[in-house]
C-alpha cells in the first residue's frame, strides 16, 4: 500500500510520517470531524437525543444570532479594508521612497509592536481611550473639555483595536511584492508622462496584487477569529460572532449550538476568502505561496 | 515618486508625517502602559505622582508588587511550563514533518502538505472548541466502555498543551522547511558514498545544518504558546495561563500590576524576539 515507486518503506519514512500523522489525525482531523457530529445531534422535547438540523435553524430563526454573525462579517471586511488602505502607502513608502539606510530601521519599528501579545496592546489603547483615560486626562487639564467622555466601549474603538492588532500581517505581504516590483518601470512610466494616480493603478497595485490578496485573507481570517478585542473595546451590546461560540459553550453549556456556531464561522470566512479570489482573479495556489 | 525620482518638497513632508502619524499611533498604546508602570498611584492612570518601582517591588500593604502577587506569579509559572512542553513537542513533530515533506516521497504528498497547513487558518476559537468536545466525547467513551474515568482527559495543561501545538506545530515545520530546501543534498550524497548510514547522515549533517532554524522554531513556538489566548480559554482547567489571568484582570479595568507584567512581558519577548533575529541573520550569512 505504502510502496511508492516501486520503493520499499524505509525506516526513515516510518520515523517521520508517524508523528506526523498521529498530530494531524489527533490533534486536528478526528477533534474537528466529532465537533461537526456535535453540530447535528440534538435532544427533541422528549429528551430523546439524535440527529438533527435544529442548532442549524436555530441560528437563521434566532435573529441575535445572525445578526452577530453579519456584524461580524461586515466588521471584518471595513477593518480589512481601512488596514489595506493604511498599508499601502506606507509600504510604498518604506520599499521605494525612503533612503536605503532608514529602510532598515523602519522595518524594525514596523514588527516590533508585534512582538507584545494583543493583550497588552488592547490594554494600552484602553488605558488611552476610557472615561478616567489618559486623553480624557490630558484635555481636561488643558480645559478643553470640562467632564469626560467615554471613548472606549464603541464601535470607533472596536475598529482601532482590530486596526492596530492586525496591520502587520498586512504590511509584511505587501511590502514583499513591492520590493520586488522594478524601479525603473515606474521611473518609464514618469518619464512617459504618468500620473502619480496612473501609475499606482497601472503598475503598482497589479503588481502587488498576490500580496494584498495574501494580506488581505490573513487580517480577514484574524479578525473574525478574534476574541479579545472585541470583548474588552466593543460595545456591551454589540457582540462578535466569537463571543457567541464561547457563551454557548461555557455559559449555556449548549455545546451542539456551539458546534454548528463554529462551522457557521468556518463556512462565512471560507466563503469570503473564495469570493474574494473570484473578483480579483486570484487562484489560492499563488497567493498561499 | 520614488528615491530615483525627482520629489517635491511637499510629497516628501506629506510622506513624513503620514509615517510619524503612523509610529504614534503604532506605539502610543506601548509607552503609555510601560510609563504608567512606575507612576506613584493606586490606578494606571494619569496624573503622574513620581516615580516608584512599588509595582513591581513593592511589599504592601498598600501595594503589592508583581513580585508579591501570587495570583500573577504563578500565572507566570504555568504559562513557562505550557510554552516549555509546546515548543518541545512542536518543534519535535515539526522536524519530523520537515523531513517528511523534504525528503520523503508518498502517496497523497500533496494532500496531506494541505493538512498540515490547515491547523494554521483554522481560527483559535474553533480550534479549541474540537479540541475540548473531541477529548470530552473520549473520556465520556472511556468510560462506559472500560469504566475508566481519566483525569488526563478533562481541562487543565496537558489539554491546553494539545489544543496548541495544533496549530504551532504548523509553524515550526514552516520555518524548517524553509532553511530545508536551501540544504545542498549532494552533501548527503558525499556522507553516503563514504559509507554513513541514513540515521547517521540525518544526525551529524542535516540536523547540524538545520540547528539554527530549530532553535528558531522552538523560539516561535515558545512565543506563540505563551501569548495564545483563543485556543486556551476553551481548555483551560483550574490554573489559569498568564493571558487568561490577565484577560481577567483587565477586563475588571486594571491594577497598575497588570502594567508591571506587561513591562516585565514586553522586556523578555524583546530578548527572546532579538536573539532570534540575530540568529535568523547568523545562519543567513553562511
Amino acid at each position: 500500500m505504502l510502496n511508492y515507486k516501486k520503493r520499499k518503506i524505509t525506516w526513515g519514512f516510518v520515523f517521520f510520517f508517524t508523528p506526523v500523522f498521529l498530530w494531524l489525525s489527533l490533534l486536528f482531523v478526528l477533534p474537528h470531524l466529532e465537533l461537526l457530529r456535535l453540530s447535528f445531534l440534538g435532544t427533541d422535547y422528549y429528551g430523546k437525543s439524535g440527529l438533527t438540523l435544529s442548532n442549524y435553524s436555530a441560528f437563521f430563526s434566532e435573529p441575535a444570532y445572525w445578526m452577530t454573525f453579519a456584524r461580524t462579517a461586515v466588521y471584518s471586511i471595513t477593518v480589512t479594508l481601512i488596514i489595506l488602505i493604511i498599508a499601502l502607502p506606507m509600504a510604498f513608502y518604506i520599499t521605494k521612497v525612503v533612503g536605503l539606510r532608514v529602510r532598515g530601521l523602519l522595518t524594525l519599528m514596523i514588527i516590533i509592536p508585534f512582538w507584545v501579545s494583543t493583550l497588552i496592546r488592547v490594554y494600552g489603547w484602553m488605558i488611552i481611550l476610557r472615561e478616567s483615560g489618559i486623553i480624557n486626562r490630558l484635555l481636561i487639564g488643558l480645559a478643553i473639555w470640562t467632564t469626560p467622555l467615554e471613548m472606549l466601549y464603541n464601535d470607533v474603538s472596536l475598529v482601532v483595536g482590530l486596526v492596530h492588532t492586525n496591520l502587520l500581517f498586512m504590511l509584511v505581504p505587501i511590502i514583499g511584492v513591492m520590493d520586488s516590483l522594478d524601479d525603473s518601470l515606474i521611473e518609464a512610466a514618469s518619464n512617459l508622462g504618468a500620473g502619480k494616480l496612473m501609475i499606482w493603478w497601472k503598475i503598482i497595485l497589479p503588481h502587488c496584487m498576490t500580496g494584498i490578496m495574501s494580506g488581505s485573507i490573513i487580517v480577514f481570517m484574524l479578525i473574525t477569529g478574534s476574541y479579545i478585542t472585541p470583548s474588552l473595546m466593543g460595545g456591551k451590546n454589540s457582540q462578535w460572532f466569537t463571543q457567541q461560540i464561547y457563551n454557548q459553550f461555557i455559559i449555556a453549556f449548549n455545546w451542539n449550538q456551539g458546534a454548528a456556531f463554529g462551522f457557521l464561522l468556518l463556512a462565512i470566512s471560507s466563503l469570503i476568502v473564495w469570493i474574494a479570489l473570484r473578483v480579483t482573479g486570484q487562484k489560492l495556489g499563488e497567493v498561499v505561496k | 515618486m520614488i528615491r530615483s525620482l525627482h520629489n517635491t518638497r511637499k510629497y516628501k513632508i506629506g510622506f513624513g508625517v503620514f509615517a510619524g502619524v503612523y509610529f504614534i499611533f503604532l506605539f502610543a498604546p506601548l509607552v503609555m502602559v510601560s510609563i504608567l508602570a512606575f507612576n506613584d498611584s493606586m490606578f494606571p492612570s494619569l496624573p503622574w505622582y513620581g516615580f516608584t518601582l512599588d509595582w513591581f517591588i513593592g511589599k504592601g500593604p498598600k501595594k503589592v508588587g508583581l513580585f508579591y502577587n501570587p495570583m500573577n506569579m504563578n500565572a507566570i509559572l504555568t504559562s513557562l511550563r505550557v510554552a516549555l512542553g509546546v515548543s518541545l513537542l512542536s518543534t519535535f513533530v515539526g522536524t519530523c514533518a520537515a523531513f517528511l515533506f523534504d525528503q520523503e516521497e508518498f502517496r497523497f504528498k500533496k494532500f496531506f502538505y494541505l493538512l498540515m497547513i490547515a491547523p494554521m487558518v483554522v481560527p483559535g476559537v474553533i480550534l479549541g472548541i474540537s479540541t475540548l468536545s473531541f477529548v470530552n466525547s473520549l473520556g465520556v467513551l472511556m468510560e462506559k466502555s472500560i469504566g475508566i474515568d481519566l483525569r488526563i482527559l478533562s481541562p487543565g495543561l496537558l489539554l491546553v498543551m494539545c489544543g496548541q501545538a495544533t496549530f504551532i506545530t504548523t509553524f515550526v515545520a514552516l520555518v524548517i522547511i524553509a532553511r530545508l530546501k536551501k540544504f545542498d543534498r549532494s552533501l548527503e550524497d558525499a556522507a553516503y558514498n563514504l559509507g554513513a548510514n541514513r540515521f547517521e547522515v540525518i544526525w551529524h549533517i542535516t540536523l547540524k545544518y538545520l540547528r539554527p532554524s530549530i532553535i528558531s522554531g522552538a523560539a516561535v513556538a515558545f512565543l506563540l504558546s505563551f501569548e495564545n489566548f483563543n485556543t486556551t480559554l476553551f481548555l483551560i482547567g483550574s490554573k489559569p495561563t498568564l493571558p487568561i489571568a490577565l484577560f481577567a484582570q483587565i477586563r475588571d479595568g486594571g491594577t497598575p500590576v497588570v502594567n508591571a507584567v506587561s513591562v516585565l512581558l514586553m522586556f523578555c519577548m524583546s530578548i527572546i524576539a532579538l536573539g532570534n533575529l540575530y540568529l535568523s541573520r547568523k545562519s543567513d550569512g553562511k
